[in-house]
Protein backbone atom coordinates (compact mmCIF):
# COMPACT_ATOMS: atom_id res chain seq x y z
CA UNK A 1 0.00 0.00 0.00
CA UNK A 2 3.07 2.24 0.84
CA UNK A 3 4.56 1.54 -2.24
CA UNK A 4 1.28 2.55 -4.31
CA UNK A 5 1.15 5.37 -2.54
CA UNK A 6 5.13 7.34 -2.91
CA UNK A 7 4.24 5.72 -7.09
CA UNK A 8 1.16 8.04 -6.61
CA UNK A 9 3.11 11.24 -4.93
CA UNK A 10 5.68 10.79 -7.15
CA UNK A 11 3.38 10.80 -10.19
CA UNK A 12 1.71 14.10 -8.99
CA UNK A 13 4.99 15.44 -7.93
CA UNK A 14 6.48 15.70 -11.54
CA UNK A 15 3.00 16.91 -12.60
CA UNK A 16 3.36 19.68 -10.05
CA UNK A 17 7.15 20.10 -11.26
CA UNK A 18 5.47 20.61 -14.88
CA UNK A 19 7.63 17.21 -15.97
CA UNK A 20 6.17 15.80 -18.76
CA UNK A 21 4.76 11.99 -18.35
CA UNK A 22 5.99 9.77 -20.75
CA UNK A 23 4.49 6.12 -21.68
CA UNK A 24 6.99 3.95 -19.92
CA UNK A 25 6.38 6.32 -16.71
CA UNK A 26 4.17 5.30 -14.08
CA UNK A 27 1.19 6.51 -14.06
CA UNK A 28 -2.49 5.82 -11.87
CA UNK A 29 -4.72 3.70 -13.88
CA UNK A 30 -7.39 6.39 -14.03
CA UNK A 31 -5.22 9.36 -16.00
CA UNK A 32 -4.31 6.38 -18.29
CA UNK A 33 -8.03 6.01 -19.10
CA UNK A 34 -9.34 9.78 -18.99
CA UNK A 35 -6.14 10.39 -21.60
CA UNK A 36 -7.36 7.74 -23.40
CA UNK A 37 -10.83 8.91 -23.51
CA UNK A 38 -9.47 12.85 -23.90
CA UNK A 39 -6.81 11.77 -26.73
CA UNK A 40 -8.97 9.67 -28.69
CA UNK A 41 -12.18 11.51 -28.49
CA UNK A 42 -10.11 14.45 -30.03
CA UNK A 43 -8.29 12.09 -32.89
CA UNK A 44 -12.20 10.99 -33.79
CA UNK A 45 -13.15 14.54 -33.91
CA UNK A 46 -10.03 15.27 -36.47
CA UNK A 47 -11.52 12.17 -38.31
CA UNK A 48 -15.64 12.95 -38.89
CA UNK A 49 -14.18 16.75 -38.60
CA UNK A 50 -13.00 15.93 -42.40
CA UNK A 51 -16.79 15.31 -43.41
CA UNK A 52 -18.19 18.81 -43.51
CA UNK A 53 -15.65 20.32 -45.04
CA UNK A 54 -14.73 17.39 -47.91
CA UNK A 55 -18.53 17.79 -48.82
CA UNK A 56 -17.92 21.31 -50.30
CA UNK A 57 -13.96 20.04 -51.67
CA UNK A 58 -15.76 19.35 -55.46
CA UNK A 59 -17.83 22.32 -55.15
CA UNK A 60 -15.17 25.02 -54.03
CA UNK A 61 -15.65 28.04 -56.21
CA UNK A 62 -12.11 28.24 -57.19
CA UNK A 63 -9.25 26.08 -57.99
CA UNK A 64 -7.33 28.37 -55.53
CA UNK A 65 -9.78 27.35 -52.42
CA UNK A 66 -10.14 24.34 -53.85
CA UNK A 67 -6.60 23.35 -53.40
CA UNK A 68 -6.64 25.11 -50.37
CA UNK A 69 -9.70 22.91 -48.88
CA UNK A 70 -8.12 19.78 -49.87
CA UNK A 71 -4.97 20.43 -48.21
CA UNK A 72 -6.83 21.56 -44.74
CA UNK A 73 -9.08 18.56 -44.77
CA UNK A 74 -5.40 16.30 -45.73
CA UNK A 75 -4.10 18.24 -42.28
CA UNK A 76 -6.96 16.92 -40.21
CA UNK A 77 -6.46 13.34 -41.57
CA UNK A 78 -3.13 13.95 -40.50
CA UNK A 79 -3.94 15.41 -37.22
CA UNK A 80 -6.09 12.45 -36.33
CA UNK A 81 -2.90 9.86 -37.61
CA UNK A 82 -0.62 12.20 -34.68
CA UNK A 83 -3.42 11.35 -31.85
CA UNK A 84 -4.12 7.89 -32.70
CA UNK A 85 -0.48 7.47 -32.32
CA UNK A 86 -0.35 9.34 -29.29
CA UNK A 87 -3.15 7.15 -27.48
CA UNK A 88 -1.49 4.16 -29.12
CA UNK A 89 1.13 4.95 -26.58
CA UNK A 90 -1.00 4.54 -23.76
CA UNK A 91 -1.93 0.56 -24.77
CA UNK A 92 -5.02 0.46 -26.89
CA UNK A 93 -4.31 -0.23 -30.31
CA UNK A 94 -5.74 2.10 -33.82
CA UNK A 95 -8.27 -0.54 -34.59
CA UNK A 96 -9.99 -0.32 -31.33
CA UNK A 97 -10.06 2.97 -30.71
CA UNK A 98 -11.78 3.12 -34.63
CA UNK A 99 -14.52 0.58 -33.08
CA UNK A 100 -15.16 2.26 -30.43
CA UNK A 101 -15.84 5.44 -32.68
CA UNK A 102 -18.49 2.92 -34.72
CA UNK A 103 -20.34 1.14 -31.88
CA UNK A 104 -21.19 4.87 -30.42
CA UNK A 105 -18.97 4.27 -27.94
CA UNK A 106 -16.46 6.84 -28.08
CA UNK A 107 -17.18 10.47 -28.78
CA UNK A 108 -16.27 13.02 -31.29
CA UNK A 109 -16.76 16.78 -30.95
CA UNK A 110 -20.22 17.45 -31.81
CA UNK A 111 -19.80 20.69 -34.14
CA UNK A 112 -19.65 18.10 -36.42
CA UNK A 113 -22.94 16.85 -36.62
CA UNK A 114 -23.71 20.42 -38.01
CA UNK A 115 -23.79 20.64 -41.99
CA UNK A 116 -22.57 22.46 -44.50
CA UNK A 117 -25.00 24.45 -46.19
CA UNK A 118 -23.43 27.36 -48.40
CA UNK A 119 -19.69 27.92 -49.13
CA UNK A 120 -19.46 30.10 -46.71
CA UNK A 121 -20.11 27.70 -44.16
CA UNK A 122 -16.48 26.81 -44.92
CA UNK A 123 -15.65 30.19 -43.79
CA UNK A 124 -17.56 29.86 -41.04
CA UNK A 125 -15.73 26.67 -39.96
CA UNK A 126 -12.33 27.66 -40.24
CA UNK A 127 -12.66 30.61 -38.51
CA UNK A 128 -15.00 29.87 -35.32
CA UNK A 129 -14.61 26.08 -35.51
CA UNK A 130 -10.69 25.72 -35.86
CA UNK A 131 -10.83 28.95 -34.00
CA UNK A 132 -12.49 27.50 -31.06
CA UNK A 133 -10.07 24.45 -31.54
CA UNK A 134 -7.06 26.43 -31.52
CA UNK A 135 -8.43 28.04 -27.82
CA UNK A 136 -8.34 24.42 -26.19
CA UNK A 137 -5.21 23.24 -28.39
CA UNK A 138 -2.97 26.07 -27.23
CA UNK A 139 -3.71 25.05 -23.75
CA UNK A 140 -3.13 21.36 -24.47
CA UNK A 141 0.16 22.05 -25.56
CA UNK A 142 1.64 22.07 -22.04
CA UNK A 143 -0.54 19.06 -21.07
CA UNK A 144 1.04 16.84 -18.60
CA UNK A 145 1.38 13.65 -20.93
CA UNK A 146 4.64 14.23 -23.23
CA UNK A 147 3.35 12.27 -26.56
CA UNK A 148 -0.24 14.47 -26.61
CA UNK A 149 1.77 17.73 -25.32
CA UNK A 150 4.07 17.20 -28.79
CA UNK A 151 1.17 15.99 -31.16
CA UNK A 152 -0.99 18.91 -29.96
CA UNK A 153 2.78 21.33 -30.63
CA UNK A 154 2.79 20.00 -34.51
CA UNK A 155 -0.96 20.63 -34.77
CA UNK A 156 -1.33 23.99 -33.55
CA UNK A 157 0.97 25.47 -35.95
CA UNK A 158 -1.49 24.14 -38.77
CA UNK A 159 -5.02 25.18 -36.79
CA UNK A 160 -3.91 28.49 -37.03
CA UNK A 161 -3.03 28.47 -40.84
CA UNK A 162 -6.79 26.93 -40.64
CA UNK A 163 -8.47 29.83 -39.03
CA UNK A 164 -6.31 32.32 -41.27
CA UNK A 165 -7.51 31.06 -44.41
CA UNK A 166 -11.04 30.19 -43.02
CA UNK A 167 -11.29 33.88 -41.83
CA UNK A 168 -9.82 34.95 -45.37
CA UNK A 169 -12.81 33.41 -47.43
CA UNK A 170 -15.38 35.12 -44.95
CA UNK A 171 -13.23 38.11 -45.69
CA UNK A 172 -13.30 38.54 -49.44
CA UNK A 173 -16.85 37.38 -49.16
CA UNK A 174 -17.31 40.43 -47.04
CA UNK A 175 -16.05 42.92 -49.58
CA UNK A 176 -18.09 41.44 -52.69
CA UNK A 177 -21.65 41.54 -53.37
CA UNK A 178 -24.62 42.44 -51.07
CA UNK A 179 -25.49 38.54 -51.53
CA UNK A 180 -22.32 37.14 -50.63
CA UNK A 181 -22.13 39.14 -47.14
CA UNK A 182 -25.87 38.05 -46.12
CA UNK A 183 -24.23 34.54 -46.84
CA UNK A 184 -21.94 35.08 -44.35
CA UNK A 185 -24.00 36.41 -41.89
CA UNK A 186 -26.39 33.12 -42.57
CA UNK A 187 -23.26 30.85 -41.64
CA UNK A 188 -22.27 32.41 -38.69
CA UNK A 189 -25.67 32.53 -37.24
CA UNK A 190 -25.70 28.97 -37.79
CA UNK A 191 -22.37 28.47 -36.54
CA UNK A 192 -21.35 31.06 -33.74
CA UNK A 193 -23.82 28.56 -31.13
CA UNK A 194 -22.43 25.47 -31.90
CA UNK A 195 -18.94 26.82 -31.56
CA UNK A 196 -19.20 27.99 -28.18
CA UNK A 197 -20.50 24.63 -26.97
CA UNK A 198 -17.75 23.10 -28.64
CA UNK A 199 -15.58 23.95 -25.33
CA UNK A 200 -18.52 21.81 -23.27
CA UNK A 201 -20.80 22.46 -20.28
CA UNK A 202 -19.95 25.01 -18.20
CA UNK A 203 -17.79 24.20 -14.82
CA UNK A 204 -20.36 23.85 -12.33
CA UNK A 205 -21.40 21.09 -14.67
CA UNK A 206 -18.48 19.40 -15.72
CA UNK A 207 -18.03 16.05 -14.16
CA UNK A 208 -14.44 15.67 -14.92
CA UNK A 209 -12.83 18.82 -14.64
CA UNK A 210 -11.48 18.85 -11.37
CA UNK A 211 -8.99 15.57 -11.77
CA UNK A 212 -8.31 16.74 -15.06
CA UNK A 213 -7.05 19.95 -13.90
CA UNK A 214 -4.97 18.37 -11.02
CA UNK A 215 -3.30 15.99 -13.38
CA UNK A 216 -3.02 18.56 -15.63
CA UNK A 217 -4.52 17.00 -18.57
CA UNK A 218 -6.89 20.10 -19.38
CA UNK A 219 -4.91 23.29 -18.62
CA UNK A 220 -8.16 25.54 -18.06
CA UNK A 221 -11.38 24.95 -17.41
CA UNK A 222 -14.27 25.20 -19.97
CA UNK A 223 -15.84 28.24 -18.80
CA UNK A 224 -12.50 30.25 -19.17
CA UNK A 225 -11.43 28.95 -22.80
CA UNK A 226 -15.04 29.72 -24.06
CA UNK A 227 -14.67 33.08 -22.59
CA UNK A 228 -11.29 33.54 -24.30
CA UNK A 229 -12.33 32.58 -27.28
CA UNK A 230 -15.11 35.01 -27.23
CA UNK A 231 -12.91 37.82 -26.34
CA UNK A 232 -10.49 36.75 -29.31
CA UNK A 233 -13.77 36.68 -32.07
CA UNK A 234 -15.87 39.85 -31.38
CA UNK A 235 -13.23 42.24 -32.73
CA UNK A 236 -12.65 39.75 -35.54
CA UNK A 237 -16.56 40.14 -36.53
CA UNK A 238 -16.31 43.90 -35.93
CA UNK A 239 -13.67 43.75 -38.38
CA UNK A 240 -16.40 41.40 -40.94
CA UNK A 241 -18.60 43.94 -40.49
CA UNK A 242 -20.62 41.04 -39.50
CA UNK A 243 -23.55 40.65 -36.40
CA UNK A 244 -22.57 37.99 -33.64
CA UNK A 245 -26.03 35.87 -33.49
CA UNK A 246 -26.70 37.50 -29.56
CA UNK A 247 -28.21 39.82 -27.75
CA UNK A 248 -26.44 39.73 -24.73
CA UNK A 249 -22.75 40.15 -26.08
CA UNK A 250 -21.76 43.46 -24.93
CA UNK A 251 -18.24 44.00 -23.46
CA UNK A 252 -17.99 44.52 -19.48
CA UNK A 253 -15.86 47.34 -18.30
CA UNK A 254 -15.60 46.17 -15.08
CA UNK A 255 -14.66 42.00 -15.48
CA UNK A 256 -12.37 43.29 -19.08
CA UNK A 257 -14.25 40.71 -20.81
CA UNK A 258 -17.29 40.36 -22.85
CA UNK A 259 -20.18 39.05 -21.12
CA UNK A 260 -22.42 36.96 -23.63
CA UNK A 261 -26.42 35.09 -23.49
CA UNK A 262 -27.03 31.64 -21.95
CA UNK A 263 -25.69 28.36 -24.34
CA UNK A 264 -29.13 26.37 -25.22
CA UNK A 265 -27.98 23.31 -23.30
CA UNK A 266 -30.73 21.16 -23.94
CA UNK A 267 -29.86 21.49 -27.56
CA UNK A 268 -26.10 20.47 -27.10
CA UNK A 269 -27.41 17.63 -24.78
CA UNK A 270 -29.41 16.63 -27.81
CA UNK A 271 -26.43 16.57 -30.21
CA UNK A 272 -24.58 14.77 -27.68
CA UNK A 273 -26.69 12.29 -27.41
CA UNK A 274 -26.71 11.87 -31.18
CA UNK A 275 -30.10 13.64 -32.02
CA UNK A 276 -27.98 16.36 -33.81
CA UNK A 277 -28.89 16.99 -37.31
CA UNK A 278 -26.26 14.85 -38.86
CA UNK A 279 -25.17 12.46 -36.45
CA UNK A 280 -26.35 9.47 -37.96
CA UNK A 281 -25.07 10.61 -41.21
CA UNK A 282 -21.81 11.25 -40.30
CA UNK A 283 -21.40 8.31 -38.64
CA UNK A 284 -22.41 5.86 -41.32
CA UNK A 285 -19.86 7.33 -43.32
CA UNK A 286 -16.87 6.97 -41.17
CA UNK A 287 -18.55 2.89 -41.17
CA UNK A 288 -18.81 2.70 -44.84
CA UNK A 289 -15.80 4.23 -45.66
CA UNK A 290 -14.02 1.67 -43.09
CA UNK A 291 -16.40 -1.39 -44.63
CA UNK A 292 -15.71 -0.70 -47.88
CA UNK A 293 -11.67 -0.62 -47.32
CA UNK A 294 -12.13 -4.11 -45.36
CA UNK A 295 -11.02 -5.98 -48.55
CA UNK A 296 -7.88 -3.55 -49.25
CA UNK A 297 -7.02 -3.84 -45.47
CA UNK A 298 -6.73 -7.71 -45.61
CA UNK A 299 -5.01 -7.74 -49.12
CA UNK A 300 -2.73 -5.16 -48.18
CA UNK A 301 -1.35 -7.16 -44.89
CA UNK A 302 -1.75 -10.47 -47.41
CA UNK A 303 0.87 -8.98 -49.29
CA UNK A 304 3.08 -7.82 -46.59
CA UNK A 305 2.95 -11.51 -45.15
CA UNK A 306 4.11 -12.64 -48.77
CA UNK A 307 6.60 -10.13 -49.17
CA UNK A 308 8.28 -10.94 -45.92
CA UNK A 309 8.16 -14.77 -46.33
CA UNK A 310 9.89 -14.45 -49.79
CA UNK A 311 12.78 -11.97 -48.12
CA UNK A 312 12.97 -14.65 -45.66
CA UNK A 313 13.33 -17.59 -47.93
CA UNK A 314 16.03 -15.69 -49.80
CA UNK A 315 18.12 -14.95 -46.81
CA UNK A 316 18.00 -18.79 -46.38
CA UNK B 1 -1.50 31.53 -79.90
CA UNK B 2 -2.21 29.06 -82.99
CA UNK B 3 -5.45 26.68 -82.20
CA UNK B 4 -3.65 23.76 -82.19
CA UNK B 5 -1.32 24.95 -79.39
CA UNK B 6 -4.54 26.21 -77.38
CA UNK B 7 -5.86 22.84 -77.89
CA UNK B 8 -3.30 21.13 -76.72
CA UNK B 9 -2.76 22.84 -73.47
CA UNK B 10 -6.58 22.57 -72.75
CA UNK B 11 -6.58 18.63 -73.42
CA UNK B 12 -2.90 18.68 -70.72
CA UNK B 13 -4.89 21.26 -68.26
CA UNK B 14 -8.20 19.31 -68.13
CA UNK B 15 -6.83 15.70 -67.80
CA UNK B 16 -5.28 16.26 -64.90
CA UNK B 17 -8.37 19.06 -63.84
CA UNK B 18 -11.17 16.44 -64.43
CA UNK B 19 -9.25 13.60 -62.15
CA UNK B 20 -7.92 16.02 -59.84
CA UNK B 21 -11.37 16.68 -58.84
CA UNK B 22 -12.90 12.98 -59.15
CA UNK B 23 -9.81 12.33 -56.53
CA UNK B 24 -11.10 15.05 -53.96
CA UNK B 25 -14.35 12.81 -53.88
CA UNK B 26 -12.21 10.72 -52.35
CA UNK B 27 -10.96 12.72 -49.41
CA UNK B 28 -12.27 11.93 -45.74
CA UNK B 29 -13.72 8.26 -47.07
CA UNK B 30 -10.74 6.28 -47.90
CA UNK B 31 -9.73 2.82 -46.86
CA UNK B 32 -7.12 3.72 -44.31
CA UNK B 33 -5.85 7.30 -43.22
CA UNK B 34 -3.14 7.09 -44.75
CA UNK B 35 -3.99 6.44 -48.29
CA UNK B 36 -7.25 9.05 -47.80
CA UNK B 37 -3.71 11.24 -47.04
CA UNK B 38 -2.29 10.01 -50.01
CA UNK B 39 -4.81 9.87 -52.47
CA UNK B 40 -5.18 13.83 -51.92
CA UNK B 41 -1.84 14.33 -52.35
CA UNK B 42 -2.29 12.91 -55.67
CA UNK B 43 -5.34 14.98 -56.13
CA UNK B 44 -3.29 18.45 -55.37
CA UNK B 45 -0.39 18.01 -57.45
CA UNK B 46 -2.88 17.21 -60.10
CA UNK B 47 -5.13 20.21 -59.70
CA UNK B 48 -1.77 22.48 -58.85
CA UNK B 49 -0.51 21.28 -62.82
CA UNK B 50 -4.03 22.27 -64.20
CA UNK B 51 -3.65 25.52 -62.60
CA UNK B 52 -0.27 26.39 -64.12
CA UNK B 53 -1.75 25.47 -67.92
CA UNK B 54 -4.97 27.32 -67.13
CA UNK B 55 -2.73 30.28 -65.96
CA UNK B 56 -0.94 30.15 -69.34
CA UNK B 57 -3.96 30.26 -71.41
CA UNK B 58 -5.31 32.83 -69.04
CA UNK B 59 -2.28 35.45 -69.40
CA UNK B 60 -2.03 34.82 -73.29
CA UNK B 61 -5.90 35.45 -73.55
CA UNK B 62 -6.49 37.89 -70.49
CA UNK B 63 -8.73 35.49 -68.55
CA UNK B 64 -8.79 34.55 -64.84
CA UNK B 65 -7.48 30.94 -64.92
CA UNK B 66 -10.90 29.87 -63.51
CA UNK B 67 -12.81 31.04 -66.55
CA UNK B 68 -11.51 27.68 -68.10
CA UNK B 69 -12.54 25.20 -65.85
CA UNK B 70 -15.61 27.02 -64.19
CA UNK B 71 -17.08 28.83 -67.60
CA UNK B 72 -16.79 26.23 -70.16
CA UNK B 73 -19.61 23.31 -70.81
CA UNK B 74 -19.09 19.50 -71.65
CA UNK B 75 -18.19 19.68 -75.23
CA UNK B 76 -15.17 22.27 -74.83
CA UNK B 77 -13.78 19.84 -72.07
CA UNK B 78 -10.66 18.17 -74.11
CA UNK B 79 -10.15 15.34 -71.43
CA UNK B 80 -9.52 12.17 -71.94
CA UNK B 81 -12.39 9.68 -70.96
CA UNK B 82 -10.86 7.82 -68.59
CA UNK B 83 -10.59 10.89 -66.36
CA UNK B 84 -14.01 11.51 -66.19
CA UNK B 85 -14.98 7.41 -65.12
CA UNK B 86 -17.01 7.25 -61.59
CA UNK B 87 -14.27 6.13 -58.97
CA UNK B 88 -15.62 2.93 -57.74
CA UNK B 89 -14.07 1.30 -55.27
CA UNK B 90 -10.78 1.89 -54.13
CA UNK B 91 -8.84 -0.87 -56.56
CA UNK B 92 -11.37 0.86 -59.56
CA UNK B 93 -9.47 4.14 -58.63
CA UNK B 94 -5.97 2.74 -58.48
CA UNK B 95 -6.47 1.08 -61.38
CA UNK B 96 -7.62 4.05 -63.09
CA UNK B 97 -4.49 6.03 -61.87
CA UNK B 98 -2.29 3.20 -62.82
CA UNK B 99 -3.34 3.43 -66.30
CA UNK B 100 -3.55 7.29 -66.36
CA UNK B 101 0.35 7.46 -64.25
CA UNK B 102 2.02 5.46 -67.09
CA UNK B 103 0.55 7.77 -69.42
CA UNK B 104 0.85 11.00 -67.99
CA UNK B 105 4.61 10.51 -66.79
CA UNK B 106 5.78 9.70 -70.11
CA UNK B 107 3.80 12.81 -72.14
CA UNK B 108 5.28 14.91 -69.03
CA UNK B 109 9.04 13.15 -70.01
CA UNK B 110 8.70 14.13 -73.72
CA UNK B 111 7.18 17.43 -72.99
CA UNK B 112 10.30 18.53 -70.92
CA UNK B 113 12.19 18.81 -73.54
CA UNK B 114 9.43 20.84 -75.55
CA UNK B 115 10.09 23.48 -77.88
CA UNK B 116 7.56 25.73 -76.05
CA UNK B 117 9.44 26.95 -73.02
CA UNK B 118 6.66 27.27 -70.70
CA UNK B 119 5.12 23.68 -71.39
CA UNK B 120 8.59 22.50 -70.94
CA UNK B 121 9.08 24.19 -67.71
CA UNK B 122 5.56 22.76 -66.25
CA UNK B 123 6.66 19.24 -67.73
CA UNK B 124 9.35 19.45 -65.71
CA UNK B 125 8.24 20.90 -62.22
CA UNK B 126 5.01 17.75 -63.14
CA UNK B 127 7.41 14.67 -63.71
CA UNK B 128 8.67 14.75 -60.07
CA UNK B 129 5.11 14.78 -58.98
CA UNK B 130 3.77 12.02 -61.45
CA UNK B 131 6.72 10.27 -60.71
CA UNK B 132 5.82 9.18 -57.38
CA UNK B 133 2.02 9.08 -58.51
CA UNK B 134 3.32 5.97 -60.83
CA UNK B 135 5.40 4.46 -58.00
CA UNK B 136 2.35 4.50 -55.60
CA UNK B 137 -0.56 3.21 -58.16
CA UNK B 138 1.66 0.91 -59.11
CA UNK B 139 2.43 -0.20 -56.10
CA UNK B 140 -1.24 -0.52 -55.22
CA UNK B 141 -2.07 -2.36 -58.67
CA UNK B 142 0.60 -4.53 -57.67
CA UNK B 143 -0.69 -5.16 -53.97
CA UNK B 144 -3.86 -5.65 -54.42
CA UNK B 145 -3.42 -8.21 -57.67
CA UNK B 146 -1.16 -10.15 -55.36
CA UNK B 147 -3.25 -9.39 -52.09
CA UNK B 148 -5.98 -12.11 -51.71
CA UNK B 149 -8.12 -14.32 -53.81
CA UNK B 150 -10.93 -11.41 -53.56
CA UNK B 151 -8.87 -8.62 -54.35
CA UNK B 152 -7.40 -10.06 -57.13
CA UNK B 153 -10.61 -10.91 -58.94
CA UNK B 154 -11.53 -7.43 -57.99
CA UNK B 155 -9.16 -6.03 -59.84
CA UNK B 156 -9.04 -7.85 -62.40
CA UNK B 157 -12.52 -6.61 -63.06
CA UNK B 158 -11.18 -3.45 -62.61
CA UNK B 159 -8.98 -3.95 -65.33
CA UNK B 160 -11.39 -5.30 -67.68
CA UNK B 161 -13.74 -2.67 -66.59
CA UNK B 162 -11.37 -0.38 -67.71
CA UNK B 163 -9.34 -1.00 -70.31
CA UNK B 164 -11.73 0.03 -72.89
CA UNK B 165 -10.48 3.78 -71.65
CA UNK B 166 -6.92 2.85 -72.31
CA UNK B 167 -6.30 3.80 -75.63
CA UNK B 168 -7.66 6.58 -76.03
CA UNK B 169 -4.49 8.15 -74.44
CA UNK B 170 -2.46 7.28 -77.32
CA UNK B 171 -4.40 8.14 -80.28
CA UNK B 172 -3.69 11.67 -81.72
CA UNK B 173 -6.05 14.32 -82.12
CA UNK B 174 -5.56 16.67 -85.13
CA UNK B 175 -3.52 19.24 -82.88
CA UNK B 176 -1.66 16.83 -80.94
CA UNK B 177 -0.18 15.62 -84.42
CA UNK B 178 0.25 19.07 -85.16
CA UNK B 179 2.03 20.31 -81.88
CA UNK B 180 4.46 17.33 -82.20
CA UNK B 181 4.99 18.28 -86.03
CA UNK B 182 6.35 21.16 -84.39
CA UNK B 183 8.86 19.85 -81.75
CA UNK B 184 6.22 21.11 -78.89
CA UNK B 185 5.03 17.33 -77.83
CA UNK B 186 6.08 14.01 -77.80
CA UNK B 187 4.77 11.76 -80.45
CA UNK B 188 2.18 10.16 -79.10
CA UNK B 189 3.63 6.39 -80.53
CA UNK B 190 6.64 7.02 -78.15
CA UNK B 191 4.38 7.64 -75.27
CA UNK B 192 2.25 4.73 -76.21
CA UNK B 193 4.56 2.31 -76.35
CA UNK B 194 6.95 3.51 -72.94
CA UNK B 195 3.68 3.38 -71.01
CA UNK B 196 2.37 0.08 -72.69
CA UNK B 197 5.64 -1.86 -71.32
CA UNK B 198 5.60 0.15 -67.98
CA UNK B 199 1.68 -1.18 -67.43
CA UNK B 200 2.35 -4.63 -68.90
CA UNK B 201 5.29 -4.89 -66.31
CA UNK B 202 3.43 -3.56 -63.23
CA UNK B 203 0.09 -6.13 -65.02
CA UNK B 204 2.64 -9.19 -64.37
CA UNK B 205 3.84 -8.19 -61.17
CA UNK B 206 0.13 -7.71 -60.06
CA UNK B 207 -0.55 -11.29 -61.56
CA UNK B 208 -3.44 -9.60 -63.68
CA UNK B 209 -3.98 -10.48 -67.43
CA UNK B 210 -4.96 -8.11 -69.86
CA UNK B 211 -8.68 -8.96 -71.14
CA UNK B 212 -8.20 -10.49 -74.77
CA UNK B 213 -11.14 -8.99 -76.58
CA UNK B 214 -11.80 -5.22 -75.64
CA UNK B 215 -13.46 -2.09 -77.10
CA UNK B 216 -11.64 0.87 -77.74
CA UNK B 217 -13.86 4.06 -76.88
CA UNK B 218 -12.82 7.40 -77.98
CA UNK B 219 -13.94 10.98 -78.23
CA UNK B 220 -12.71 13.37 -74.88
CA UNK B 221 -9.96 14.56 -76.54
CA UNK B 222 -12.20 16.49 -79.03
CA UNK B 223 -14.99 17.23 -76.96
CA UNK B 224 -17.21 13.97 -77.15
CA UNK B 225 -17.38 12.59 -73.36
CA UNK B 226 -19.04 10.32 -71.61
CA UNK B 227 -22.67 11.73 -69.34
CA UNK B 228 -20.18 11.73 -66.38
CA UNK B 229 -18.32 14.68 -67.13
CA UNK B 230 -21.96 16.61 -66.96
CA UNK B 231 -22.36 15.73 -63.29
CA UNK B 232 -19.09 16.66 -62.34
CA UNK B 233 -19.08 19.95 -64.25
CA UNK B 234 -22.14 20.64 -62.57
CA UNK B 235 -20.62 20.13 -59.06
CA UNK B 236 -17.55 21.95 -60.08
CA UNK B 237 -19.08 24.93 -61.90
CA UNK B 238 -22.13 25.46 -59.27
CA UNK B 239 -21.21 28.77 -57.30
CA UNK B 240 -19.18 30.68 -60.33
CA UNK B 241 -22.30 29.84 -62.64
CA UNK B 242 -25.11 30.85 -59.65
CA UNK B 243 -23.40 34.04 -58.66
CA UNK B 244 -21.65 35.12 -61.90
CA UNK B 245 -18.89 37.47 -61.51
CA UNK B 246 -18.44 37.49 -57.92
CA UNK B 247 -14.87 36.89 -56.53
CA UNK B 248 -14.52 34.25 -53.63
FE1 LIG C 1 -7.24 19.57 -36.80
FE1 LIG D 1 -8.09 22.47 -38.56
Amino acid sequence: MENVNSFEERFQQKIDNEEKIEARDWMPEAYRKTLIRQISQHAHSEIVGMLPEGNFITRAPSLKRKLALLAKVQDEAGHGLYLYSATETLGISRDELIDQLHSGKAKYSSIFNYPTLTWSDIGAIGWLVDGAAIMNQVALCRTSYGPYARAMVRICKEESFHQRQGYDILLTMCNGTAEQKEMVQDSVNRWWWPSLMMFGPSDSDSPHSAQSLKWKVKRLSNDELRQRFVDMTVPQAEILGITLPDPLLKYNESRGHYDFGEIDWEEFRQVVSGNGPCNKERLQARVKAHEEGNWVREAASAYAEKMKSKSLASVA
Amino acid sequence: MENQLRDYILMMADNVMILGQRLGEWCGHGPVLEQDIAITNIALDLIGEARNYYQYLGETEGKKEDEYPMKRDVRAFKNILLTEVPNGHWGDTIMRQCMFDCYHYYLLEGMTTSKNERLAAIAKKSIKEATYHLAFSGEWVIRLGDGTEESHQKMQQSLDDLMPYFNEMFIPESYEIWCHEQNIAPSSEVVRSSANEKFNAILTQATLQMPEKYYSKKGGKSGLHTENLGFILADMQYLQRSYPGVDW
